[in-house]
């Protein structure tokens, strides 16, 4: 089998990082130690001031740090190839270090769509030239997101693809769905579903309800996604297939999958921040930074999907990266692009709003920061003695303003711009290599 | 105030402000020279991205009649139709440095972000089905003159509320006002939420409309039908249309036009001394007068508008 990612690569560093709290969870880790990265491997793991270093290692002191495994990400959209005016592998990557990740998943919903071994071989030989971090890619379900036919995915994945998707569109045809869940058998790869019945969504540009109505606009009702993923999880339970649910956004679909689950249901499932943090107030302004699909809820919505995600109904968190240009977003409203980055802010943003208040514990949001490669069968990254280094340092007093002084992404339409952030990641390491520090956001 | 984007950033001390300017415009038309120099040498464009023609007609003879220069652009055979962006549409316009652009759009949103983009006041003359506040404006103003003041009446809007953006901004000028606003019509055309969202109540059928002093039917559009909303025109017409049979004698009726006869009203209806539908559409020109002389002569701020036409 081929690597099942592609990576530049770089120097290994050699690096300590003394005084930070180091929170784990995958070692039962939380407490104030120090950690020594020699060659690249995580070498040494032991109390504040007990590990000595030569000259070729740099000392970070980080007093007010917190240091992580460095976080994966299924979900992301790089736009290579086809819309290299809103973001590159090298850009998006980029972007994704200074965000504390180690190994970010793309979504094939390119242009031309990664639906044939011979386009993934393309994307990982680029990825292998300027992905800044590892980067994994999934290949469409259907050619060409028609829902209609298979792709190869039995060669895909021998040629390296991290699983399968139509994410922007549901696979609308059950019978469709169904064939692709019988042949995992043979291919592998885990299915991850864009759940939206476009009967019931219409592609409408924002949740339906009291928002929706007062703007006049058509709006995507929760049962769109929930009905879909209860149809999904009943073939993928049938088929005994291995499914993984994205950016779920409704209380019913949280509802759906804690059921799955407890069945034995072999479902996954991820949350985004914005579904996190945001509702469907944040369009009332018909802003569109906050339009994305799926859209944002309600308050019961956002409050069920904490919920699932502190009780591990979601397994992890995703951000659904979609970068778009200044022009197609400065659109109306209905016109502009479903997305929002995301990046460069889901840590910081979501310490702030989950872990500061208390809502969820510091170690459950990094087991979930860094949980979203599993399902894509990669194995997390840990702070452990003999691991390599993929290691997340956020600076707990790093204020900082998101979007103030720019994006290290190619495009600007985040839900989160002009929000004040306490903290901000301050070094990342990914597969031993230093690929981004404080500096570079300065 | 700089713009006109929806009706409930006027408030209701706004709207009898405009109101009552408007009335006292209402006498230039029976003048021998039917104009005042109001906005002399000042430049107002409407940019229609939608055919209408009250709408557009009655924006250019406000702006004539308060003396201003007029260019309308419509988006069939302009640079709109060759694939220009709103934005950069917009960045032309402004080189004419107008004093005001009205525009008619049909997204939601789009005159707030032609504000955005202008020096020149911005007129939201329809947006998507999200508002028309010169319309609200001039349903008040056509309502007050009837029947004085709106407080504690009971005013039902009848029809296609999910598609209608003579309904939002509508109800919210009618509430505004302090009358009570019930939004009736099938439930496939009531959006759900839109009660909580505007304030109101609803109704799906029309069986308590004689609770209503002023019934407010809207326009049924024949796509609907096609969009599976409703099954037909004629089973909407047999449950929901404004009829003679279905009013008390004192009830007044509105229409924001055009009318289809049959379909959402009676064509005796229309025709009948309860209707206030030609009041509505003589209100339309003195309304946006004032409206325009409202954002523009209130603030006489830097020259350059007048150095673009000597008249």
């Amino acid at each position: 089998m081929n690597a099942r990612f592609g990576w530049k690569g770089g120097v290994p560093g050699n690096v300590l990082i003394t005084g930070a709290r180091v929170v784990d969870p995958r070692q039962k880790l939380d407490q104030q130690l120090d950690v020594l990265v020699t060659e690249g491997v995580i070498t040494e793991v032991g109390p504040v001031g007990t590990i000595t270093t030569g000259d070729s290692t740099t000392t970070v002191n980080a007093d007010n740090g917190i240091l992580m495994p460095a976080f994966t990400d299924p979900h992301i959209h790089l736009r290579t190839p086809g819309q290299e005016h809103k973001e590159t592998i090298a850009t998006g990557t980029k972007a994704a270090a200074a965000g504390g990740y180690c190994l970010v998943i793309a979504m094939p919903n390119t242009s031309p769509v990664i639906d044939g071994p011979d386009l993934l071989r393309g994307i990982l030989a680029r990825a292998s030239e300027t992905a800044v971090i590892p980067m994994a890619q999934t290949g469409a379900i259907t050619r060409g997101l028609a829902g209609t036919e298979l792709t190869e995915m039995a060669t895909m994945m021998e040629t390296g693809a991290a699983g399968f998707t139509d994410d922007g569109i549901a696979v609308r045809d059950a019978g469709v769905l169904r064939r692709a869940l019988r042949y995992q058998a043979v291919a592998g790869g885990v299915i991850a579903l864009h759940e939206e019945d476009s009967a019931l969504s219409m592609g409408a540009p924002l949740n339906e309800g009291v928002i929706s109505a007062r703007l006049g606009l058509r709006g995507q009702p929760g049962s769109a996604e929930s009905t879909m993923i209860a149809r999904d999880c009943a073939l993928a339970r049938m088929e005994e297939a291995v499914i993984h649910i994205q950016h779920v956004s409704t209380y019913e679909s949280v509802e759906v999958i804690r059921r799955e689950k407890a069945l034995g249901t072999r479902v996954t499932a991820e949350a985004s921040p914005h579904h996190l943090l945001l509702t469907e107030e944040a369009c009332s302004t018909l802003d569109s930074r906050a339009k994305m699909n799926p859209p944002l809820r309600t308050e019961m919505d956002r409050n069920a999907v904490i919920a699932g995600l502190i009780d591990g109904t979601l397994d992890c968190v995703a951000t659904d990266h979609a970068p778009h240009s200044d022009d197609e977003k400065s659109q109306p409203f209905e016109d502009a692009p479903f997305g929002t980055t995301g990046l460069e802010t889901s840590f910081a943003v979501l310490y702030d709003e989950l872990v500061t208040p208390g809502l969820i514990s510091l170690p459950l949001l990094v087991e979930r920061m860094t949980s979203g490669c599993i399902p894509f069968g990669f194995e997390p990254p840990t702070v452990a003695v003999g691991q390599p280094a993929n290691l997340a340092l956020f600076d707990t007093r790093a204020e900082w303003i998101a979007g103030d002084g720019g994006w290290v992404s190619m495009s600007s339409n985040s839900c989160f711009a002009g929000r004040t952030m306490s903290g901000r990641i301050s070094l990342t390491l990914a597969g031993g290599v230093i690929v981004h520090t404080a500096e570079a956001t300065q | 105030m700089k713009h006109l984007l929806g009706i409930e950033e006027l408030g209701r001390e706004g709207i009898e402000r405009i109101l009552d300017r408007a009335e006292s415009f209402e006498g230039v038309a029976s003048r021998d020279i039917q104009k005042v120099p109001a906005l002399r040498g000042r430049l107002i464009v409407n940019l229609f991205y939608e055919a209408s023609t009250r709408t557009t007609s009655s924006f250019e003879l406000a702006a004539k009649r308060l003396s201003a220069d007029v260019i309308s652009v419509r988006s069939s055979g302009s640079s709109v139709e060759k694939g220009e962006s709103l934005k950069d549409t917009i960045a032309t316009l402004d080189a004419y440095e107008p004093a005001a652009i009205v525009v008619r759009h049909p997204r939601a949103g789009a005159a707030h972000l032609v504000s955005k983009w202008t020096r020149a006041s911005v007129i939201n003359a329809g947006d998507g089905a999200h508002a028309h506040p010169t319309q609200a404006l001039l349903d008040v103003h056509t309502l007050r003159g009837r029947i004085g003041a709106l407080d504690g009446r009971n005013i039902w809007i009848v029809g296609d509320i999910s598609h209608s953006r003579v309904a939002r901004s509508t109800a919210k000028a009618f509430s505004l006002m302090g009358a009570r606003v019930t939004l009736a019509g099938p439930p496939t055309l009531l959006p759900p939420g839109i009660g909580v969202a505007l304030g109101c109540e609803e109704a799906t059928t029309l069986a308590k409309i004689g609770d209503a002093d002023i019934v407010y039917a809207l326009r049924m559009q024949h796509e609907r039908m096609t969009g599976g909303d409703i099954p037909s025109l004629a089973e909407y017409s047999t449950h929901y249309a404004v009829t003679e049979a279905r009013l008390r004698p004192d009830q007044l009726v509105m229409h924001p036009g055009p009318v289809n006869r049959g379909v959402e009203i009676g064509g005796d209806v229309v025709d009948s001394g309860r209707s206030l539908i030609a009041q509505q559409v003589a209100a339309g020109v003195a309304v946006r007068m004032a409206v325009l002389y409202e954002l523009l002569a209130g603030a006489e701020k830097d020259g350059r508008m007048r150095e673009v036409t000597a008249a």
